[in-house]
């Protein structure tokens, strides 16, 4: 019977699938005659935040249908300073505890704000193996786009979502839209993933995506590094996708081999079999293609207040009054005045106030040696937090003499979690000031009530807080060597 | 679910595109139980500045009671945080009207009986224009006939049908998977076989 039903589905013939087809047909449970799918969810991540879940839980007396299956990490609140203490502010104590209680409660494996794997849920658990190609990932946070880097589906809920993967490890789901961006040929040199994302963001705005599940593909997507891929996966929410992926390879499996719950030696070897199927079929169709030039991309930064409000580094600030729609150029007037910018002026006439280097976007080891390798040896202009994505990177980075170039240009370097990005945590940008931020949202009050936010790379926000302004990171990098 | 059916009440114009979650409701209001209520944190930081109330378009008398919001392209953006629904629902709010909308948004509003109707960029540009709407008037919409009127302007509104008749219903994801248990039960079986690296075993 259950054979019956799923012959019945109207699928793409099997010969001619994308990955998003192969993923979603492998996942899908049962598919009702509107299209809507009940979808297996095979790892399912919680943080602080995703207490109103374990609420609506408790009202109806459930349980968790499959513990071994579901994972907590503090790191939205996790405080980045004097982590040996007790959290001294009880408004966030309270938050970790409860992610605690209800963990345990449940049974469910916890990676706690003092455990050595602790980070930042979309850099931690890939570290841990968690994240495997062909796997569903959810998690009560939009940036689990991430883990589709791996190859995986992996998408954010909202909490009545979380509620329902704990009771039943399944959701219903719409099939997305199929969109492939490919990014074809060499990157020049100092641009990295985030310039490729914020030019992608600009171009087809921050809806342009929506509705679709993304495949990243091209030469220039191949050659990136497992870290290049997150950090591109993780702002497809950004152009608003529901996710985006990029198929698994060597790079993949040579980053994922040996890791603590990744499968191990022949069994790894069998595995890497099947996922190498996951491909996209050559002769595959896609609902929507966009296609980018790698050699055209600049080092970008955003001017506004959406990632859509990016620009080459040697761009202005755009003018309203050359606008012809009105509502875009309402818009743009918005974006400038809350963000205290000149129509018309060069965006690296653009002093800051402050840096930030961290989040699930751009807080790896690459992220970091890069945003280094323009600090080495100098001074920052302006104050900063420098937060490693998990307390892995921060071991490595420190290993490395990295944080030591960071604290002699007089940057802080903290402990691991969201801080700076989202402000959960009390690391907040005072009002009126303005950020140079790896992070992935400038909207109004995101880094804190009043804060101005420019997102770009690590290397161009090292160029900032040397300059005090935004910068071109490549004038900062001649004759120097970024270690990949 | 409360099942939703049709509303009558005003409408707040929000002229505004790409209204992420995090002005909805920004993170720090976000530590508190829904029991206390999150309708004084919607839109917190468009509604109040460093001294005091600011004049906005939710506080404005002539639309005490709206329970319908218009607004620009790409409404809901951003976070996941389905806080922004509860803001929203507590607020009293239980229509938006925008060309667009950010999907975990959409679905999180589903979930929680509030209705994101998607109009043309021309038809949600006359409802933010119309004097009906500014005088604080009462709008009609009907889930029924996928319409929403504004004394004469007739305004046809699309949602994905599945949520249409969860929304008319005010059916619970929940039961309809429970029903499912013995096809989960097959999938886990045929899936053990097909993919042996998937799953976990229990921690310590």
């Amino acid at each position: 019977m259950a054979v019956k039903k799923a012959a019945a589905v109207a699928r793409t013939p099997p010969e001619n699938r994308t990955i998003i087809d192969k993923l979603w047909d492998a996942h899908a449970i049962t598919t009702r005659e509107d299209g809507t799918s009940l979808l297996w969810i095979d790892r399912h991540l919680l943080h602080e935040g995703s207490f109103h879940a374990f609420d609506q839980l408790a009202k109806r007396g459930a349980g968790v249908a499959h513990p071994e299956l579901t994972f907590g990490i503090a790191d939205h609140y996790a405080p980045t300073r004097g982590r040996d203490g007790s959290v001294a502010n009880p408004e966030i104590a309270r938050m970790l505890d409860q992610l605690s209680a209800n963990t345990a409660r449940h049974g469910l494996r916890l990676i706690g704000l003092r455990d050595p794997r602790q980070g930042i849920v979309h850099v931690a658990i890939p570290e841990q193996g968690l994240t495997l190609p062909g796997l569903t990932v959810v998690c009560g946070d939009s940036h689990t786009s991430t883990h589709g880097a791996f190859g995986a589906f992996a998408f954010g809920i909202g909490a009545s979502e979380v509620a329902h993967v704990l009771m039943t490890q399944t959701l219903w789901q719409k099939r997305p839209h199929r969109m492939r961006i490919v990014v074809d040929g060499p990157l020049g040199p100092g641009i990295t993933a985030k310039d490729v994302a914020l030019t992608i963001i600009a171009r087809i705005g921050a809806d342009g995506a929506q509705g679709c599940a993304i495949e990243y593909a091209g030469s220039a997507v191949r050659a990136l590094s497992m870290e290049g891929r997150m950090t591109l996966c993780n702002l497809s929410i950004e152009s608003g996708g529901r996710l985006g992926l990029v198929a698994p390879d060597e790079t993949t499996f040579a980053w994922l081999r040996g890791r603590p719950f990744a499968p191990q030696g022949a069994a790894f070897d069998a595995a890497a079999e099947d996922w190498r199927e996951l491909a996209s079929d050559p002769d595959a169709a896609f609902d929507r293609e966009a296609s980018f030039s790698g050699v055209e991309i600049a080092p970008t930064v955003t001017w506004g207040v959406s990632p859509e409000h990016a620009a080459p580094i040697d761009a202005t600030v755009p003018d309203p009054a050359r606008i012809a729609d009105e509502g875009r150029a309402q818009a743009v007037r918005d974006a400038l005045a809350y963000m205290d910018l000149r129509a018309g002026m060069r965006l690296d006439e653009i002093r800051i106030d402050r840096v930030f280097i961290g989040s699930c976007t751009n807080s790896r080891i690459e992220d970091l040696r890069a945003a280094a390798a323009v600090l080495a040896g100098r001074k920052a202009a302006a104050p900063g937090l420098v937060s490693p994505g998990s307390s892995a990177v921060k071991r490595q980075a420190e290993e490395e003499g990295l944080d030591r170039i960071f604290r002699e240009a007089g940057l802080e370097w903290v402990e691991s979690g969201c801080s700076m990005c989202v402000g959960m945590n009390g690391d907040i940008v005072p009002a009126g000031e303005r950020c140079a931020s790896t992070t992935n949202r400038n909207f109004k009050g995101r880094q804190g009530p009043g804060s101005r936010t420019h997102l770009m790379s690590p290397a161009m926000v090292a160029a900032a807080a040397v300059t005090g302004r935004l910068t071109d990171a490549r004038a900062l990098l001649a004759g120097r060597e970024v270690v990949g | 679910m409360k099942p939703f059916d049709s509303l009558e009440t005003p409408a707040i114009p929000l002229a505004l595109a790409n209204v992420d979650t995090d002005q909805l409701i920004p993170a720090r209001f976000m530590k508190r139980p829904r029991s206390e209520g999150y309708g004084p944190f919607l839109l917190h930081d468009m509604r109040e500045g460093p001294e005091g109330p600011v004049a906005n378009p939710l506080d404005d008398p002539r639309r005490a009671g709206a329970a319908v919001l218009v607004a620009r392209r790409n409404f809901g953006c951003g976070s996941s945080r389905e806080a922004a629904v509860y803001a929203l629902a507590d607020f009293g709010v239980r229509c938006v009207i925008a060309p667009s909308f950010g999907d975990i948004f959409a679905s999180n509003a589903v979930k929680n009986g509030l209705l994101p109707a998607r109009v043309s960029e021309e038809d949600a540009e006359a409802l933010l224009g119309s004097a009906w709407v500014e005088d604080g008037r009462a709008l009609r919409v009907d889930l029924a006939a996928q319409t929403v009127t504004a004394g004469n302007l007739v305004v046809a509104f699309a949602i994905d049908p599945v949520w249409k008749t969860q929304l008319l219903n005010g059916w619970d994801d929940i039961d309809l998977t429970l029903a499912e248990r013995p096809a989960i039960a097959r999938f886990r079986e045929r899936d053990a076989a097909a993919r042996p690296w998937a799953g976990l075993a229990p921690g310590d």
